[in-house]
């Protein structure tokens, strides 16, 4: 499973890089429509799917592939 | 932990108009998850406050009512005396709740009345621009008290979760917070458990989030997520009363 980052949510509060365990995430240099400084994953192949950015994103940016579609 | 990684149903794909680092947020998501894991979604009703989340109704698939300020402890009581069958909670502020709201919410904890109420307490007033509110701890410098606050003049923090521990009507009061993941997943257990007494007629529940208001504490995200372990000395995290 990749986590999927919904980047229009994402409003660059930093959270998830913080607590992330694997130091995954990074900031990228692109905005989105809203501005702010999106997250994004710098090293996919470190991430073993703890869930601490998920339980730590006020914006619920990261999700599951299927999930967000219904 | 099957919730992880799935946008809650009940959660609209809105996008959030919180400030970045804003807890509310991120309680709107443990409530949305409460919900769907008790399956109550089509039986809950909620009530928005005054104050950064008045605009519930915006985020969150179920019924929601809009109370006038303070009063959304008094609109829950219509409620939930009219309709026992449904799930009723309040979702407030501290300005709300603790200060224009006292009168109203201190009467429903002391009758009883059972429904559940999620406290939101970022210390001051976020949305009329930080100024001081009930539960703002001492020295802390907000747009009213710019010197800090100075008990001589405006008083103590009060600390309503011991309060409603010593009410007979109250079946659970809590406080907890959300700055980090051990702390986020407790909090869900708490609310979860609100909701569960509630739904077993037990009495009042409250449950109150310390919340981060980076902007009005002049913070960033991480600095005041970080100042929520301070807070917990003055508003120690714990279940003050749970009639099990």
């Amino acid at each position: 499973m990749i986590v999927k980052v919904l980047e229009e949510r994402c409003k660059g509060c930093g959270l998830c890089i913080e607590f992330c365990p694997k130091k995954v995430l990074v900031f990228s240099e692109r905005r989105n429509q809203q501005g702010y400084k999106i997250v994004a994953l710098a090293f996919p192949e470190k991430c073993n799917q703890c869930g601490i950015c998920y339980l730590m994103c006020p914006e619920v940016v990261f999700v599951k592939e299927d999930s967000f579609e219904k | 932990m099957s919730q992880l990684f799935r946008f809650p149903q009940s959660l609209k794909k809105t996008l959030f108009h919180y400030c970045p680092g804003c807890h509310h947020s991120l309680i709107h998501r443990l409530l949305c998850e409460v919900i769907d894991e008790l399956g109550i979604r089509e039986k809950t009703v909620g009530i928005a406050s005054i104050g950064c989340s008045c605009f519930l109704y915006f985020y969150i698939d179920v019924d929601i009512v809009e109370a006038p300020h303070g009063r959304a402890c008094s609109a829950a009581t219509g409620i939930k005396r009219a309709r026992p069958d449904l799930l009723v909670f309040t979702y407030q502020g501290d300005g709300d709740f603790a200060a224009i709201g006292l009168g109203d919410s201190l009467h429903s904890a002391s009758r009883g009345e059972k429904f559940t109420v999620l406290m939101i307490n970022n210390t001051l007033y976020g949305m009329t621009g930080g100024q001081v509110s009930p539960t703002t701890p001492l020295c802390q410098k907000t747009t009213t008290t710019p010197l800090g606050r100075d008990p001589q003049v405006h008083g103590y923090p009060m600390k309503i979760a011991e309060m409603l521990g010593n009410f007979e009507g109250v079946a659970l009061s809590a406080r907890v917070a959300v700055n980090n993941p051990k702390r986020v997943l407790s909090a869900k257990e708490v609310l979860k458990k609100a909701f569960l007494y509630q739904r077993e007629a037990k009495g009042f529940t409250y449950v109150e989030f310390l919340s981060a208001c980076p902007v009005n504490w002049k913070m960033d995200p991480l600095s005041a997520t970080k100042y929520v372990d301070k807070l917990t000395e003055i508003f120690p995290l714990g279940t003050f009363k749970d009639i099990g």
